[in-house]
């Protein structure tokens, strides 16, 4: 079972789009490293010809007819944006770095 | 006449239909004793006083000039954040979405409006359910009826708490690794888990997808029952919804009442007890088998030997389905946005990642990191693969148990409630918690806690669980109801009858 390291904590803050405070990572990465330890347990668990189980129930595909049904309109859509949407459209930040 | 608070949900149904009360009389009586004791006990992050008179008034009116809605028609309930309730805020019990306020209502809670029932207001829980004390809440803990200085169990504490405290008969929870059921043990109310679904998940705010299932919290079985009726049933807002009628849970509820259990098989899960569970816990635990024994259960020990993975298991699996979940909170559409201090024209990536740094609590952090690495390139096979062939093994074991018995039975939490703060910085210690509870979730079955009664070493309620094959919820609500029925024939009455009264707070008397 790998270590999991201050710098991999960070990393993975980064994947997970957070930014962590150095007294964050200082406290987080000691943490996971507990955690990883209970979980590591399992490793050798099952054998290699056991299927994975990703639902517990069987389901294939499921579908519906394709007709109109009562939905949201755009402005309850809008409602919950944390600025003022303008022309009916969520506003965010600048979405490109600045040197493309 | 019994204090309206005081009576069940199929009490206050009948009274209800025989025109005794009317449901602004006892919604309103519930409002005051949320008024009375919520400061103390902090069941609700918000209560929606006028919203649930209303509906109390139209129901009201129904029952005057025609049938009810339904059973339980004009009966209040409080709702667990994590649903969506259009026009009320749902929060999920994080910063991230504080103020938000749906623009539609989850199938559940569409379901209970329809069907006539007020409700109160949003319950307290651990952060987008992530925890067993309702201690990760970002607006501050639950604290439990029994011992105001003590866990009301998570994440659904809210929900457990505002029914053990009487602030409502009825509340909804949900439940991915035990959050129904282990606050239904540490509370001494009954928390339901149906199979996995058998009641949609349009609207539940998804924490973990293949494990998540929605569930009634109350004071008896036969409530629960009656709840389960209401909101549970296929969807067409949820492709992963059973499409097959609801098992007769009224009736198994009716049946089990009647303290008969002749006939049925039942298997005590010889790796939920003894160690790691609290003498107390396991003393009232093996009472009950004796009573379920006496009552002409056939019982035997059944051996689950991939349960004691099943904890590591979970902890693989929920991390990383909720860092796929959670990476919808992004700033842009709804919920907090938070530009970074220091710089200047930041982009979206960026107030991104401070809005998820402000808005996301310590566990909410933990367990996407977590999830994060178990799905990084490299370790993918070596944890969540894995992980997900244990919990094959998980339902090979449910399986054959269920080959030879009906029902499967442990305790429902290893302890009773602990100390606020105790294992707060501990994640470990407050993992093991839903040691008994995860395999359910992990297979999908049903399940449901019953109070089994108070530790002998501290005075606190504990719990026992009843587990079924998919699809056969009506079985735990029977066992439930017939564990329930010569249990309180022994109290000589409800167990919560022996909970402390709370202070009322002074109301309305200051200027």
């Amino acid at each position: 079972m790998p270590e999991i390291t201050r710098a991999e904590v960070a990393h993975l803050a980064d994947l997970a789009r957070i930014d962590l405070s150095d007294t964050e990572l200082d406290h987080l990465a000691p943490q996971l490293v507990v955690i990883l330890e209970a979980i590591a347990s399992i490793n050798d668990v099952a054998a290699d010809d056991v299927p994975p189980t990703s639902h517990p129930l069987p389901l294939t595909n499921v579908f519906r007819a394709d007709v109109v049904r009562p939905s949201l309109t755009a402005q309850e859509a809008l409602s919950g944006a944390p600025v003022e949407p303008e022309q009916q459209r969520f506003s965010v930040p600048r979405i490109l770095g600045e040197e493309a | 006449m019994t204090e309206l608070t005081r009576r069940t949900a199929a009490e206050l149904a009948e009274a209800l239909a025989s025109g005794e009360t009317t449901s602004v009389e006892l919604t309103q009586s519930h409002l005051d004793r949320i008024a009375d004791v919520d400061a103390a006990v902090h069941a609700f992050l918000h209560v929606d006083a006028e919203g649930a008179l209303a509906a109390a008034r139209a129901s009201d009116e129904r029952r005057a000039s025609g049938p009810p809605a339904s059973t339980l028609d004009g009966v209040p309930i409080a709702v667990k954040d994590v649903l969506a309730t259009r026009g009320l805020p749902t929060t999920c019990g994080s910063r991230i979405l504080e103020g938000w306020v749906p623009p539609y209502d989850a199938t559940v809670v569409a379901r209970l409006r329809a069907a006539g029932l007020p409700i109160l207001g949003k319950t307290n829980m651990d952060e987008f359910a992530m925890g067993s004390s309702t201690e990760h809440s970002a607006y501050g803990p639950t604290h439990n009826p029994w011992d105001l200085d003590r866990i009301p169990g998570g994440s659904g504490g809210g929900s457990a708490a505002a029914v053990a405290a009487f602030e409502a008969p009825l509340a909804m929870g949900t439940d991915t690794g035990g959050s129904i059921r282990q606050p239904a043990a540490v509370t001494g109310t009954v928390g339901a888990k149906p199979t996995y679904g058998g009641v949609s998940r349009y609207g539940l705010v998804a924490l973990a997808n293949s494990l998540d299932q929605a569930g009634p919290v109350t004071r008896t079985v036969l409530d629960a029952a009656l709840l389960h009726e209401v909101v549970g049933g296929h969807d067409l807002m949820d492709s992963t919804s059973i499409d097959q009628p609801l098992p007769a849970v009224v009736a198994a509820a009716r049946q089990g009442a009647t303290g008969d259990l002749s006939g049925m098989r039942i298997g005590v899960v010889t790796e939920l007890t003894g160690e790691g569970y609290q003498p107390g816990v396991q003393q009232r635990f093996d009472e009950s088998v004796q009573l379920l024994v006496d009552a002409g259960a056939e019982v035997v020990e059944v051996s689950c030997p991939t349960f004691v993975h099943a904890l590591a298991t979970y902890y693989l699996i929920l991390p990383a389905e909720a860092s796929s979940n959670l990476a919808r909170f992004d700033a842009m559409r709804y919920g907090l946005r938070v530009l970074p201090e220091g710089i200047e024209a930041p982009s979206a990536e960026d107030v991104m990642r401070a809005s998820r740094d402000r808005g996301f609590g310590d566990e909410v952090k933990r367990r996407i990191i977590l999830g994060t690495y178990a799905l990084s390139s490299g370790y993918y096979d070596a944890y969540y693969g894995q992980a997900q062939k244990v919990r094959t093994l998980v339902s090979r074991d449910f399986a054959a148990a269920f080959e030879r018995v009906d029902v499967l039975l442990s305790p429902t939490a290893p302890t009773t409630a602990f100390r606020l703060g105790e294992k707060l910085d501990d994640p470990v210690a407050m993992y093991l918690n839903d040691l008994a509870t995860i395999p359910a979730n992990l297979a999908g079955v049903p399940g449901i806690s019953v109070p089994s009664g108070l530790a002998d070493e501290d005075g606190l309620p504990t719990g026992v669980q009843v587990l079924a094959p998919a699809m056969a919820d009506d079985r735990v609500y029977r066992v439930g109801a017939a564990l329930e029925t010569l249990l309180t024939r022994r109290w000589g009455g409800p167990l919560l009858a022996r909970a402390p009264e709370l202070a009322p707070a002074l109301r309305g008397a200051s200027a």
